[in-house]
């Protein structure tokens, strides 16, 4: 058996862009392709999906072309280039496992540790061996290969069905149209999103007279959206599909299916399976390799050198798996790691000058000008918590971050700016003003550390006003370069957490408190993640804890007459348990998480002493313990007098709260005893918004008459920021979630966000001016000109891409949100939790 | 994750305030604690005073000076009350709260019962100038009608549809007949005519008779479904119940109670609007005698 010289492992942008180039270089290597076709990721695209090529100011260094365009465009490109340049490709090849067939290599040992169903976890070690590699495919045959790159993006492989019969021809995986399928009697297995869309895909037009099942292991569907789940049981209602919930499939046959229900066993006529259990990440076959990942955070990728090499000595990983997962970085990493692979190791990467314009206003320092990589050295090795990168990671890290110098006096954020970027001190020394009112009381922070966490973790505004002690040299780490360090280098989240803890402590309890004053008490702290709905304090139990809300929030409630009424709702960045600590009688109320929330408890006992060395401290606890205790006495006081009240008090609050209310920092209501349906706030939404509404007044829940309809939340943590390839999604100045022009239209916010406000859509043309619509009635007039119009006004509307389209809190309009100015009867609000969630919600009920 | 394209609108680590937006909670009449009922009070009590302090000869009317300036108070206010249409569709991003223009509106459009009918000192007649006057009164009166039915209609309105869209009621409907579409398809002649008639000459709306009357037992699925009950319970007299007559029945009275839904939702949003069509366009018709009664009595008087 020949051995190549490269063995390249998926053929998406990565893979294939590095085959092209090692075929232009004239280096023996085959393209190994799990599926018949090229760029599997790609190719299940929509149809006719429009493809961008962000970021724009980033050349391609490709041998393949790559423009914006069509799906169709884009692969008909790669098809014909990949021919052209006689690329080895073989098709269904999944390869199975990669093992070096060499002599081991000393002191190289892989520990691969699983966590199992129960919680416990297993370590298996394995001994890596040099190269060259031994590929398996699935077939059985071997290819040996002296430099393997990996590139097989993120998607992983489908959960298979493990029953007997699950390999036959008529169980599949994937569902591309479901129009295809006539006459038959069809199981969808799973109960996620992805389950129930293809079999309400299935069933949504009679006329193909398909008999559609849906198969889910649990009683509920708590994994798929609120929308799908009520599509589906109306789907059930309307009688167009069946639903077996609690049950399993235990063998399939041709044309029958077993399954396993509550009630015993069933066999049903099956012509059709289509499994969609979620999928496996790839990071098992990929950890089998040797690739070592850099922690065990679900978001981690494989540890790699500058030159993109792993672990495992010889083989490469780039692409969506080394984490960079624009289609653009893609294929020049493809082309960057044939280059290094073949000796070229004085190649600088693509994003060379973006990072050089980075760094070009900072001072050149002794010696001249620093190159990038100096520069990048510079920032890990004087910033703490970046010290456990890699020189690979500080690229990527340094493409989300920014690094500015500021001068001593210098403002670099300002109390209840909206910011959830961390700081990172190279050089200098900051100093924060603790003290709203004077300014000149400051605490100085100083360089190798940072500042600006609270932000992140609670996703709330700045507490304090922090500006430039000295001059300073500052690293400014957007959320998700931090979320993702967090996740990549576990030194870095141990440090962040420990100074959070530090510092909130010192921030909400102020009092004069010294660091020193704590170390009893954090010591003893713990940082503990609360499910939402799961309680921390329960009302009659002993115990003197004292809570502080790290992320997230909390509702408060008491039983009264042996109903839970709700007392009070704490946001984020506040303390609970206080009583317990000054009074220790058992807890009077009930403390319970809104939203999945992190909380760090503080032991009583170290708590107490430093209550005793700190009278204010004590004082201040005091006061805020009398605030609550009349508050509740004074709900308690109504809910002898005005029990109906306080219960439909209690049941808003609650509703509210299910709706998502808790993590949210803004949120649209519309009180329907006032809404007279006229649909003005939506008219309005379109009319400051490139005439797309991104409010659906009429969808959503209703409690009592108050209605949350479907419009952004402007959460705390944003769902939808999660997964969005060119990080087009921020929050802006004033608070607001907002998406910006690189969008490159794939859906995931979409379908990230839990509340379903963001729709994908096109920009519609303008419309004519509003006054030939009064007089003669030119246009569509107010409101979101239909397709139909759109298309007609402009021929170039059916080719546009669509994008995602949100609401941005009208940010920059003058007069706030269009669609409360908007509402003639003022049904529409737009309000904070905390200003709705209060006592003058009960007034409002009394009425 | 490298987006390196310049953001819309950086953070800047100012506090940057967010624009002052009306937060409280009430309603467009009580709108400021109700400033604008107080502001139409007082000036409909200063008209009236003012009617009854003085005494011009010959008599009341609206070439007085006080007719004068009540005249120019009321034709000023009619232009403006009627600028709500405009204000209502331009949006714009500066502040102002349609709320506060409703609320306003309706108080200042209530005291021109008193300004304009002051401004005519009581010498109504068949010209012009009273057909100005009584189109102005039918604005009014169709005003205080149209706030009577924003004060009722909309806890009715939200009541009947629960969380429900129209959109998915009428898909409900959509779906019920073609499961009954199905459903028909093993059945006899006669009744898959019966069947027919619900999807055919059913009309969710109904004809103006019976959307003024809410009377749809004339409606092709009420007739279905009376017809079909009928041959069930003779079916079951029998002792030859016929389940898939059963199955029909179901699906129409499903039908029947969607339809109801339906109907409740769209007479409720009709009423809601339908006010409006006399109000705007009588104000129109009294923009037009406003001006001939303004043009005439400069050229006539
Ligand atoms: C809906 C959607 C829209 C998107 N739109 C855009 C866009 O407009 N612009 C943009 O820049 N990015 C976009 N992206 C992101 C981009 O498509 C991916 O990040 C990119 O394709 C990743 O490229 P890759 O080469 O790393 O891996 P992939 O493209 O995922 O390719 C991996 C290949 O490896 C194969 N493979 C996997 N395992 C094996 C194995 N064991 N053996 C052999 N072969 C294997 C797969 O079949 C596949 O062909 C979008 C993503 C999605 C989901
Ligand atoms: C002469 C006096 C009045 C004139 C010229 C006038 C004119 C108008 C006009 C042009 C509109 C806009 C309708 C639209 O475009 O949708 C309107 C709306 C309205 N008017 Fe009047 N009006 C007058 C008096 C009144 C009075 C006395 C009341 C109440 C008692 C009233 C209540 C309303 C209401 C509730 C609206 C609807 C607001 C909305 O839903 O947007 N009007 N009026
Ligand atoms: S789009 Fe959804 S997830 Fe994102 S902030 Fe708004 S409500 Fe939250
Ligand atoms: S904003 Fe949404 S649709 Fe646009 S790129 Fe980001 S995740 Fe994809």
């Amino acid at each position: 058996m020949t051995a190549y010289r490269i063995a390249i492992v998926g053929s998406g942008p990565a893979g294939l862009s590095a085959a092209a180039h090692a075929a232009r270089l004239g280096l023996s290597h085959v393209l190994l392709e799990k599926t018949d076709h090229l760029s599997d990721t790609i190719y299940k695209y929509q149809k006719g999906k429009h493809v961008m090529a962000t970021p724009s100011q980033l050349i391609l260094r490709s041998p393949l072309d790559f423009d914006a365009g069509k799906r169709e465009v884009v692969l008909g490109t790669w098809n014909d280039q990949t021919a052209a340049a006689k690329v080895n490709v073989k098709y269904k090849a999944e390869v199975k496992a990669i093992v070096g067939t060499g002599a081991p290599i000393e002191g190289s040992v892989m520990k691969i540790v699983s966590r199992k169903r129960d919680g416990s976890t297993e370590t298996k070690e394995i001994q890596r061996l040099a190269p060259p590699y031994r590929l398996t495919l699935a077939g059985g045959e071997e290819i040996i290969a002296d430099t393997v790159i990996l590139a097989i993006g993120t998607q992983g492989n489908p959960n298979l069905m493990a029953c007997p019969g699950g390999n036959l021809p008529h169980v599949q995986y994937q569902l591309d149209d479901p129009t295809e399928y006539t006459d038959e009697h069809i199981f969808v297995i799973g109960g996620g999103d992805a389950g129930i869309e293809n079999a309400l895909g299935l069933c949504a037009d009679p006329a193909q007279h398909n008999t559609v099942t849906l198969v889910n292991r649990s009683a509920d569907f708590a994994n798929a959206k609120d929308a799908n789940v009520k599509a589906l049981f109306a789907a059930r209602d309307a009688g167009r599909i069946s639903i077996m919930t609690e049950t399993t499939t235990k063998e399939i046959e041709p044309g029958f299916i077993t399954l396993d229900t509550r009630d015993g066993e069933v066999r049903a006529r099956c012509d059709r399976i289509i499994a969609r259990m979620g999928s496996a990440p790839p990071r098992g076959f990929v950890e089998g390799c040797g690739v070592e990942f850099a922690s065990n955070d679900r978001l981690a990728f494989p540890k790699l050198s500058a030159t993109f090499e792993s672990t495992a000595p010889g083989i490469y990983v780039v692409g969506a798996l080394a984490g960079y997962p624009l289609i653009k970085h893609c294929m020049n990493q493809g082309h960057d790691v044939v280059e290094f692979i073949n000796g070229n190791l004085d190649l600088k990467p693509a994003d060379e000058p973006i990072l050089e314009a980075k760094f070009a206003a900072l001072p050149k320092g002794p010696g001249g000008g620093r190159s990038v990589a100096d520069w990048l050295e510079y920032l890990r090795t004087r910033v703490s918590i970046l010290t456990g990168m890699s020189a690979l990671q500080m690229r990527e890290f340094m493409l989300d971050s920014s690094v500015k110098l500021y001068r001593a006096g210098d403002v670099i954020f300002e109390r209840n700016a909206p910011g959830s970027s961390l700081f990172g001190i190279a050089d200098g020394q900051v100093l924060v003003e603790v003290n709203p009112s004077d300014p000149s009381i400051t605490v100085p922070i100083n360089a190798g550390t940072i500042f600006g966490e609270v932000g992140l973790i609670s996703g709330r505004r700045r507490g304090a006003t922090v500006r430039a002690g000295a001059d300073c040299i500052l690293v400014e780490i957007s959320r998700n370069a931090a979320l993702k360090l967090m996740s990549q280098v576990p030194s870095a989240a141990r440090e962040i957490t420990r100074i959070t803890t530090e510092r909130s402590l010192l921030q909400i309890f102020k009092s004069g408190l010294a660091p020193a004053d704590l170390v009893d008490v954090i010591a003893a702290a713990k940082v503990e993640t609360v499910r939402a709905g799961q309680a921390i304090i329960r009302e009659g139990e002993q115990g003197d804890d004292i809570f502080i809300i790290r992320s997230g929030s909390m509702v408060v409630e008491k039983s009264i007459g042996g109903k839970p009424v709700f007392l009070n709702y704490v946001p984020a960045g506040s303390f609970v348990g206080e009583m317990g600590v000054i009074d220790g009688g058992p807890r009077t109320a009930t403390v319970r998480a809104a939203v999945k929330s992190d909380v760090i408890r503080l032991a009583g006992e170290p708590f107490r002493a430093l209550l005793a060395a700190q009278p204010q401290l004590l004082d201040k606890l005091r006061g805020e313990m009398a605030n609550r205790t009349r508050l509740n006495n004074f709900i308690e006081s109504k809910k002898d007098s005005f029990s109906s009240v306080v219960d439909m008090y209690t049941g808003v609050a609650n509703f509210l709260v299910e709706q998502g209310v808790g993590e949210a920092t803004d949120v649209l209501l519309i009180d329907e005893k006032l809404c007279v349906g006229c649909d003005n706030c939506e008219k309005a939404c379109a009319d400051t918004h490139d005439g797309l509404s991104r409010l659906d007044r009429e969808a959503g829940r209703t409690y009592a008459h108050l209605h949350v309809p479907t419009s952004c939340r402007h959460c705390e943590h944003p769902h939808c920021m999660a997964d969005c390839p060119p990080n087009a999604i921020h929050r802006g100045p004033t608070g607001e979630v907002y998406i910006d022009d690189t969008c490159i239209g794939c859906g995931n916010c979409q379908r990230n966000c839990p509340y379903g406000v963001i729709r994908m859509d096109k920009v519609p043309p303008k419309k004519p001016w509003l006054l030939s619509w009064f007089l003669f009635g030119s246009g569509p007039g107010p409101g979101e000109p239909s397709h139909k119009w759109a298309k007609k006004a402009d021929p170039a509307y059916a080719e546009k891409a669509k994008k995602a389209i949100k609401c941005d809190m009208c940010s920059g309009q003058e007069g706030g949100p269009a669609c409360v100015r908007a509402c003639p009867t003022g049904a529409a609000i737009r309000v904070s939790p905390e200003q709705f969630l209060s006592v003058a919600l009960m007034a409002r009920e009394g009425k | 994750m490298a987006s390196t394209a310049p953001t819309r609108k950086a953070m800047t680590g100012k506090a940057v305030t967010r624009a002052p937006r009306d937060t409280a909670h009430e309603g467009f009449l009580n709108h400021r604690r109700a400033r604008w009922a107080k502001v139409a009070g007082i000036i409909s009590l200063v008209a009236l005073l003012a009617y009854m302090l003085t005494d011009p000869t010959p008599r009341h009317n609206g070439g007085t000076w006080l007719g004068y300036t009540l005249g120019s108070i009321g034709a000023g206010m009619i232009v403006w009350l009627s600028l709500l249409g405009v204000r209502k569709r331009v949006i714009g991003a500066r502040p102002f709260s349609l709320k506060g223009w409703t609320s306003a509106h309706v108080y200042l459009g209530l005291s021109l019962i008193v300004i304009g009918t002051l401004h005519t000192g009581f010498q109504l007649g068949w010209n012009v100038h009273t057909l100005a006057w009584a189109l102005m009164m039918i604005v009014i009166l169709s005003g205080l009608w149209g706030i009577s039915l924003y004060a009722t209609v909309p806890e009715r309105l939200s009541a009947n549809r629960g969380e429900v869209t129209q959109q998915q009621m009428l898909e409900a409907i959509r779906t019920l007949d073609r499961q009954m579409d199905l459903a028909a398809q093993p059945l006899g002649a006669d009744d898959a005519a019966l069947v027919r008639m619900s999807l055919e000459q059913c009309r969710i709306a109904g004809s103006l008779g019976q959307r003024l009357s809410g009377n749809y037992t004339s409606d092709g699925n009420a007739l279905a479904l009376a017809a079909i009950s009928e041959k069930v319970m003779a079916g079951m007299r029998s002792g030859r119940s016929d389940e898939r007559l059963q199955q029909i029945q179901f699906l129409l009275e499903r039908k029947e109670a969607a339809l109801a839904q339906t109907r409740r939702h769209i007479r409720m949003k009709a009423q809601l609007e339908l006010w409006l069509y006399i109000h705007v366009p009588v104000t129109v018709a009294l923009l037009a005698a406003l001006f001939a009664h303004i043009i005439s009595v400069f050229l006539y008087w």
